[in-house]
């Protein structure tokens, strides 16, 4: 008999979290850092879309957590504790942060996707979660999907097809 | 107030206006460029959130080419001309002579790589400077960079000062379409991404008061 499996799906500045034998996914990733907590005897996951290095950027009131690197990461943590999760048996595996264009101009913005990758692994050494695997950097687009069952990480871009980590 | 409260209906207004300008010149040299019909539609001027943004575009997954620039001098803000790849194949086709190319087989194709660059340099420049006589703005666009990805991955550049004020974006979405005669649809959208300081500097420019 088949089980009923659905994808969860992470918007931008988004996060959740996911229960096998669902599976979670993100879409789109270009500057944006991909993070994905599990726990593989649980086998619970969260996936945060994360798109700016650190909520000191922020002009707005009302911070979206989910945003930003420095704040999305321990929210994420404490969803999946919520649910039990320990944080010792948690592990991590990112994607994303790259360079879509190349401009000649020195602004800093537009060098977003490396100083994000950076400040997602602050921040995972910070919290001491240990960062398993990463596909990080280049120059296209990735849709990323998270299988807690297996613990692998697919990736899709436009011209390499799919890989897993 | 947050970023999305501070604009009336009179204010989107005003923004589908500068749509209107901004395209019909950019239609006009299209149809020059390609020596045929060019149509515009009524822009559409969207409050929307990052992933509904997307979604105008197709979906995050989708592959599209686009041509993106930053706007520098008065009013920064961001701008992108989109097609899907199959219709800007027809355009490089049409600019170069290659009747073979495709953006699928050949992603190291520079010629073609610059047509569509050169293109999109070509409108964003006519819309952009019809903006600045319009506003009386100095409006410079940067020089052009192109990239054939993922809608979620292109887009989310455009969105990057924004999303430090908020979690919505305004779109200035307009639309070229190609004769219908020809049978073939050319759809391009031309987003226009003002950062938020931007707003306050435009509306100033044409004597309307951001709170209205």
């Amino acid at each position: 008999m088949n089980k009923t499996m659905s994808v969860i799906k992470v918007g931008i500045a988004d996060l959740n979290i996911v229960q096998a034998p669902n599976t979670i996914r993100t879409s789109g990733l270009g500057s944006c850092v991909g993070i994905v907590l599990f726990d593989s005897t649980t086998k619970l996951a969260g996936m945060a879309h994360i798109m700016l290095p650190t909520s000191t950027m922020a002009k707005e009131t009302k911070t979206n957590t989910a945003k930003y690197a420095d704040t999305a990461i321990p929210a994420l943590i404490q969803k999946l504790l919520d649910k039990g999760v320990k944080k010792y048996a948690m592990k991590a595996k990112i994607a994303g942060g790259a360079q879509m264009f190349q401009f000649s101009s020195s602004s800093d913005m537009m060098r977003i996707g490396p100083r994000n990758v950076e400040a997602v692994k602050e921040q995972l050494e910070h919290v001491r979660v240990p960062l398993v695997s990463e596909d990080c950097g280049g120059n296209s687009g990735r849709t990323i999907e998270f299988d807690p069952e297996t613990g692998y990480l697919e990736i899709r871009t436009v011209n390499k097809g799919v890989s897993q980590i | 107030m947050t970023f999305i409260d501070r604009f009336s209906t009179y204010h989107l207004d005003i923004l589908r206006e500068i749509g209107n300008i901004g395209a019909g010149h950019a239609a006009t040299s299209l149809s020059k460029l390609l020596n045929q019909k060019i149509d515009m539609t009524v822009p559409a001027v969207r409050l929307v959130s990052f992933d509904e943004m997307m979604d105008i575009a197709g979906g995050p997954d989708r592959v599209i080419v686009s041509v993106f620039l930053r706007i520098e001098g008065d009013a920064p803000g961001s701008m992108f001309f989109i097609v899907p790849p199959e219709q800007a194949d027809r355009l490089v086709r049409q600019l170069t002579g290659d009747t073979s190319f495709t953006f699928e087989y050949s992603s190291e194709n520079d010629m073609a790589f610059s047509a569509i660059l050169e293109l999109g340099n070509i409108l964003s420049g006519s819309y952009l400077s019809s903006l600045s006589d319009f506003t009386q703005l100095s409006i410079l666009p940067s020089v052009p960079s192109v990239s054939v990805d993922m809608v979620g991955a292109v887009l989310s550049y455009g969105l990057l000062e924004l999303s430090q004020q908020s979690d919505h974006a305004i779109v200035v979405d307009t639309s070229l379409n190609e004769g219908e005669a020809s049978g073939q649809e050319v759809n391009g959208h031309f987003f226009l991404l003002p950062d938020p300081d931007s707003f306050e500097t435009i509306f100033n420019a044409l004597g309307v008061t951001e709170h209205e």
